[in-house]
């Protein structure tokens, strides 16, 4: 069925390409090279683009490139596994971007946006990224995925192009002086999550179950541990799972009993903390748990009883259900535009947007400076920057690209999550 | 205390391993087969409780039951359409690729039937826990019923099979498949019931691992299957009271080598004792004397 719909796409955009391409004669070598082959989807793809610029070009009066608008442009995974994510950057970034131009743009110009898929794949990430620098795009808000981030990061560095990726969280993505991130890195949460519990006081001793298996999980553990020595709770049990062995937990749990853990930090995926949270109240074992955003979506296992995730703790940039003023219209929006609730990865995009306006507006970049232009400005700007969104208040970067925001504190309350003030 | 409720798991733990391991070996011993796709029968079993027990509202009894006897139909199925053209005609190396291939078809359907997501299984155990030594030590309901289950499931198997005719035709067929043909005995029929009474202990390993180990994946089956097979193997392939031993000795290992030495190392623990164990005696523990017995 999809692959119709692409075809039935491509046979428009070839036909759009020869009746308002003649001047463009880029797009029609284009399209005559791609004859409509599978294997050749991205070429396929460029020549989809190129077609709509054609089109545009014939539509608007200003030729491309005279500048009065910004081009920013997007990669993420809108096809295959990870299309989840690659979906919520694409229609995050877009509410943003609607709203702007709604609003009157930034400093009275507006932004145009194109978005490419890049299957969460390397290589076509850097496809998708030449693809949109052949259209003309001076800021980039990508890749979704960190391995794709890092990809493209090597060629945005190349063209000093600036880069915001809103949800590669490895600390290699932002490598590269002209990359900065929305979300955390993976170790900043944990030291966030160390901080918090020992700063509010909310246990003296703690055990730690964590996926050693799993990148995410023990990059935050040993950030988490690190960070223990400087607070005022004790780290009593630290237990380990691996990817094979996932359903048994009761001896991590004896550990942390026997220890006397008050509190156990999952720096986990939700699916193996429902199980710890059934298996922990079927031993009679009541501690407070408290996770990072790997536990968001916990209230969604399918049959899981939400009554034992009562009172959980976690530390997540963003929550659907939370009830503060600025998410709940975001999620409105969201949901009337996409008819689907905005996950972390939205909010990430919708914020990376608002973070390049605020960014613009700073640095006075014009849309009609060059790339690498509006790059060193920006590049400026973000370590002088302030931002409120829905990631976090008071976003600000270090020159490294790494963001600094204070981790939102989450309880589940009544079967939601509710902001903890 | 820790160490009894550590041996308690370990004890739990290994019978479901136990009655899983009954499966292969009990279709080993007699179509001289290994069943990798036995660990995907289970997860049907457990999905088929899902929806019976907890989207459709029927009582676990009825569930179970149902679960039962889909797998035991299922078991039969497979065995029809997957091994037996195989079974005469091409090496045993053609009949495993095949049961390999099963496990694969089975997972992936449920992939697509039932989606990627966790599903959080509800336990159908209803039996209370026991607690001892002033709440020191809790023994679960499913911990008990495991234990139990697995306790009457072995005795039974062993009436089954030394009490009356059809049990007989399996051993018959067990120790010379051509000669009990000669004598009478419908090999085919014979083995087709061996792929039932594993399919249907697959569905209760099913029930009880689900209820323990409350999630439901395509994938539940396969890791506990593989153990399974590693107890099975361990125990001496073919040997009923061998898969019960090898069961609940693995499971015991598992559990204490967590506790003890290391909770990352588990699974690299249970498989160095696996090798060491054929290294010393290369047919499993109870598998010396009689090697291919029922």
């Amino acid at each position: 069925m999809k692959k119709k719909v692409v075809s039935l796409l491509l046979a428009a955009s070839l036909v759009t390409a020869m009746l308002s391409g003649c001047g463009n004669s880029g797009s029609s070598d284009a399209g005559t090279e791609s004859a409509g082959t599978e294997e050749e989807a991205d070429d396929a793809q460029q020549t989809q683009t190129d077609a709509s610029n054609a089109e545009e070009g014939s539509d608007e009066t200003p030729a491309e490139g005279s500048g009065e608008t910004y081009k920013i442009g997007a990669i993420g995974p809108a096809t295959g596994g990870a299309a989840v994510y690659g979906i919520a950057v694409q229609n995050g970034a877009d509410l943003a971007i609607k709203e702007i131009n709604e609003a009157g743009g930034i400093n009275g110009s507006m932004i145009e946006y194109n978005f490419q898929d890049d299957e969460c794949d390397n290589e076509k990430s850097v496809n998708a990224y030449n693809t949109l620098k052949d259209w003309g795009m001076q800021i980039l808000v990508g890749s979704t995925t960190s391995g794709c981030s890092i990809a493209v990061s090597a060629e945005s560095a190349n063209d000093n192009l600036f880069q915001l990726t809103p949800s590669g969280s490895s600390v290699d993505c932002i490598k590269n002086d002209n990359v900065f991130q929305v979300c955390f890195t993976d170790p900043n949460q944990g030291v966030g999550a160390a901080q918090y519990i020992g700063s509010n006081g909310v246990a003296e001793k703690v055990a730690v179950i964590y996926d050693s298996s799993d990148v995410y999980s023990s990059g935050i553990y040993e950030k988490f541990a690190g960070e223990a020595a400087n607070q005022p709770f004790e780290i009593v049990s630290s237990e380990a799972f691996t990817a094979d062995n996932k359903t048994d937990f009761s001896v991590q749990l004896q550990k942390a009993k026997d220890a006397g853990a008050e509190l156990i930090f999952l720096p986990i995926y939700y699916t193996e903390a429902s199980l710890i949270l059934t298996q922990a109240n079927a031993m009679g074992y009541e501690p407070e748990f408290f996770g990072c955003d790997g536990l968001d979506g916990i209230l969604n296992v399918e049959n899981f009883d939400t009554a034992l995730a009562e009172g959980v703790m976690l530390l997540t940039p963003f929550a659907a259900d939370a009830e503060d003023e600025a998410t709940k219209s975001f999620v409105s929006a969201y949901e009337a535009a996409y008819g689907d609730t905005p996950n972390q990865f939205a909010a990430d995009a919708y914020d990376a947007v608002y973070i390049i306006k605020a960014a613009i507006e700073q640095s006075g970049a014009a849309p009609t400076d060059s790339a690498s232009d509006i790059c060193d400005k920006l590049k400026a700007a973000m370590t002088e920057i302030s931002v409120d969104g829905l990631t976090g208040e008071a976003m600000s970067w270090e020159a490294g690209g790494a963001v600094n925001k204070a981790p939102k504190a989450m309880e589940i309350v009544d079967g939601n999550y509710s902001l903890i003030q | 205390m820790s160490f009894i409720s550590y041996l308690i798991n370990g004890i739990s733990l290994g019978s479901v391993y136990a009655i899983i391991a009954l499966g292969y070996t009990m279709v080993y011993g007699i179509a001289k087969m290994l069943n990798f796709a036995h660990g995907d029968v289970i997860m049907v079993g457990g999905f088929t409780i899902f929806f019976a027990v907890s989207m459709q509202g029927l009582p676990p009894v009825a569930g179970i039951l149902l679960a039962v006897v889909l797998c035991t139909l299922l078991g039969i199925t497979i065995e029809y359409i997957a091994y037996r053209p195989l079974r005469q005609a091409a090496s045993s190396l053609a009949v495993l690729i095949t049961a390999i291939g099963v496990s694969y078809f089975l997972q992936n359907m449920a992939l697509l039937i039932f989606g990627a997501n966790t599903k959080a299984f509800t336990s159908v155990v209803t039996v209370p826990a026991i607690k001892l030594a002033e709440g020191q030590i809790m023994i679960s309901g499913e911990t008990i019923v495991t234990i139990i289950s697995c306790i009457i499931i072995m005795i039974g198997l062993t009436l089954f099979i030394n009490k009356t005719r059809a049990g007989q035709a399996m051993l018959a067929v067990s120790e010379d498949k051509g000669a009990a043909q000669l004598m009478g005995i419908n090999v085919n029929g014979t083995i087709s019931l061996t792929f039932a009474i594993g399919s249907a202990l697959a569905a209760i390993a099913g029930m009880l691992l689900c209820s323990a180990y409350p999630s439901l994946t395509p994938y539940t089956g396969s890791m506990p299957g593989i153990k399974a097979f590693v107890a099975a193997v361990f125990g001496g392939i073919g040997s009923i009271p061998g898969a019960l031993i090898g069961g609940i000795v693995l499971g015991i290992i598992e559990i204490l080598g967590k506790a003890y030495i290391s909770s990352q190392m588990a699974d690299a623990i249970v498989f160095l004792v696996l090798i060491v164990v054929l290294l010393v005696k290369p047919t499993g523990i109870l598998g010396k004397k009689i090697q291919e017995k029922v």
